[in-house]
């Protein structure tokens, strides 16, 4: 019997670990399993007993490339438990952080993780010899997400000026004066980033997903909105828990999400983007429409150029929010202790991220619910796996494993976006 | 732009991370105790931002924990700016992508500082909360004093060519 195992083993990081085994019997794909080791799960038991002010810096060391996120969900889950609103110039201060961490983010997955796939290169370093200008975009771009982050949060990675109903100290108009020109050389650059991505070569591979997001009245999600899926829901965050479950596998220890009524659904750039294409500035959309997207995007491979798209809308986002700041007179609004139970759901770069919290009177966390995006995936990569890797079979071992890869990467998952690196081995078996 | 002459030792690595700290340890024994032309900083390793960092910059030094086998506080020295470093030494920042990465993107985009050493410490353990190991932080005095060597013996020599 034809017995093909394309395995990979063991990553050691420091965000975890992951490995992937695809069996194929006689051309079909038996079985196709990913398995990873996630550290969220520690975090919510270090979050017993500490104060409610505590959760915004302790959850942001959660990750290193998107600890913005980890501070909204964080302290948009306590406001809503203490019942406290964050509005005005401060909620756009939060929407213009958050653009800084989709702008580094994304433009690090684009240039650096995602493209050496489609050019056919080994990694960036590989690719930066041949593609050098687009390198040196990519980085410079990145860098400006850099700034935003660091000009708002105090600093680069893990910022340090968020805080429960606000930040500890809000910019002057003239901080982001040096910004604004940045971003406006940023804006031409995303939009060449798009164009650059729509010039790759897709495997023609569309599944029907769920696809599940965050969606507001107004805007392109990033803080706020309903739950939502291609399918009809819509709920508050505060339903999560009833719609939504979590179960261990045993190949994983990273816990696996589902619906509650049954089925893997996706969270992430492509499912943000068929959600709420509406909600895109307009250069965005017609950027998409450009680079060949419909309104909606059921190819992961496609992922690439999504992201090049929600880059240039954060690009477009935050020159607006700056364009109009004007310096409010509390860098927060005041807060105080009370027993409660808060929700929060925000958009981390790789998608939806979920807190929930319950706090004591003396506003110490009693129990705290963090899902992280890449854990909500688990199910849709697996699915990916063994709906793609049967129409790649007759590819080359090497080129068939690194189609597997590619295939994880579409998801830039928190535990390996560098699958580069990924040890792996082909059993014919 | 920066300084073509300017001079930077970066630190590199995680502080809560056992002894992923060697590099922010040297950079903290380093710290004003150099010829005040010579930035010290700290970095968390991530490459891109890494290689942005070494923009312009004349005379880079670069420390980073390492996984090589040898015994915990070994120091191994590479002149990066000749020669290539040894792939997968340095494989624990985020996402595998760090010190090894942003010195080839430098070199792959001609950035690459003139003169840049990396002085890898091999680490014991990366536990969270832990301290730097005792041979690792033997290793930490050792690097600064070379670094700090290194610095002196530079600034000598092109004082000399300049004169």
């Amino acid at each position: 019997m034809a017995r093909k195992v394309i395995k990979v083993d063991y990553l050691a990081r420091v965000e975890g670990e992951g490995g992937l085994k695809v069996v194929v019997r006689d051309g079909k794909v038996q079985s196709a399993e990913l398995s990873i080791f996630e550290p969220p799960r520690f975090f919510e038991a270090f979050l017993r007993g500490r104060a409610f002010t505590e959760a915004s810096d302790i959850t942001a060391r959660i990750c290193g490339i998107c600890p913005v996120a980890y501070q909204m969900s964080a302290v948009h889950a306590i406001e809503d438990a203490i019942g406290v609103t964050v509005g005005g110039q401060l909620r756009e201060l939060r929407r213009l952080l958050y653009c800084g961490e989709w702008i580094e983010s994304h433009t690090l997955h684009v240039y650096m993780l995602h493209a050496p796939d489609f050019l056919g290169y080994a990694g960036a370093v590989d690719m930066a010899r041949d593609h050098g200008d687009a390198v040196k975009r990519g980085l410079e771009l990145k860098k400006i997400g850099n700034e935003i982050v660091t000009t708002l949060g105090g600093r680069e990675i893990h910022p340090i000026n968020v805080r429960v109903g606000g930040f500890y100290r809000a910019p002057r108009r003239r901080e982001f004066e040096a910004l604004a020109e940045r971003l406006k050389w940023a804006r031409d650059a995303a939009l060449e980033t798009v164009r650059w991505a729509a010039t790759f070569d897709f495997p023609d591979c569309e599944r029907d997903y769920t696809f599940v997001s965050l969606r507001h009245p107004r805007e392109y999600p990033f803080n706020e909105g309903h739950i939502v899926s291609s399918r009809g829901l819509d709920i508050p965050v505060s339903k999560y828990d009833e719609h939504f479950e979590e179960s261990h596998v045993e190949r994983s220890n990273a816990l696996h999400s589902r619906f509650r009524s049954g089925g893997a659904y996706l969270v992430g750039p492509i499912a943000r983007y068929s959600l709420n294409f509406d909600r895109l500035s307009p250069i965005a959309q017609q950027a998409a429409k450009e680079a060949g997207l419909g309104p909606t995007c059921n190819n992961p491979y496609r992922s690439v150029v999504v992201r090049a798209v929600e880059v240039l809308y954060a690009v477009d986002e935050a020159l607006r929010i700056i364009e109009h700041y004007r310096e409010p007179e509390h860098s927060s609004e005041p807060i105080a202790a009370r027993a409660g139970v808060g929700y929060a759901a925000t958009e981390a770069p790789r998608g939806m991220l979920y807190h929930r919290y319950r706090l004591n009177p003396d506003g110490t966390i009693a129990d705290a619910r963090i899902i992280p995006p890449t854990s909500q995936n688990q199910a849709s990569i697996e699915e990916d796996l063994a709906t793609f890797v049967g129409g790649f079979l007759d590819l080359p071992d090497d080129d068939l494993r690194h189609r597997c890869e590619q295939t994880v990467r579409n998801y830039d998952p928190c535990i390996s976006c560098a699958t580069h690196f990924l040890r792996l081995e082909v059993d014919r078996g | 732009m920066a300084d073509r002459r300017h001079r930077i030792v970066l630190g590199i690595g995680n502080l809560d991370r056992g002894d992923d700290a060697a590099g922010p340890a040297v950079a903290r024994l380093l710290r004003g105790a150099l010829p005040r032309d010579v930035e010290v900083a700290e970095h968390g390793g991530e490459a891109a931002a890494l290689l942005g960092r070494l923009d312009g910059v004349a005379e880079a030094y670069l420390v980073d924990a390492c996984v090589s086998g040898a015994p915990a506080g070994t120091v191994q020295r590479f002149d990066a700016a000749s020669t290539p470093l040894p792939q997968g030494l340095f494989g624990l920042s985020t996402h595998a992508f760090g010190l090894a990465e942003a010195v080839e993107l430098g070199r792959a985009l001609g950035q690459l500082p003139p003169r840049c050493i990396v002085y890898a410490i091999e680490a014991g353990a990366f536990e969270v909360g832990e301290a730097l190991s005792p041979g690792v932080e033997a290793a930490v005095s050792d690097v600064a004093r070379r670094i700090h060597d290194e610095l002196a013996r530079e600034g000598h020599r092109e004082e000399k060519s300049r004169a």
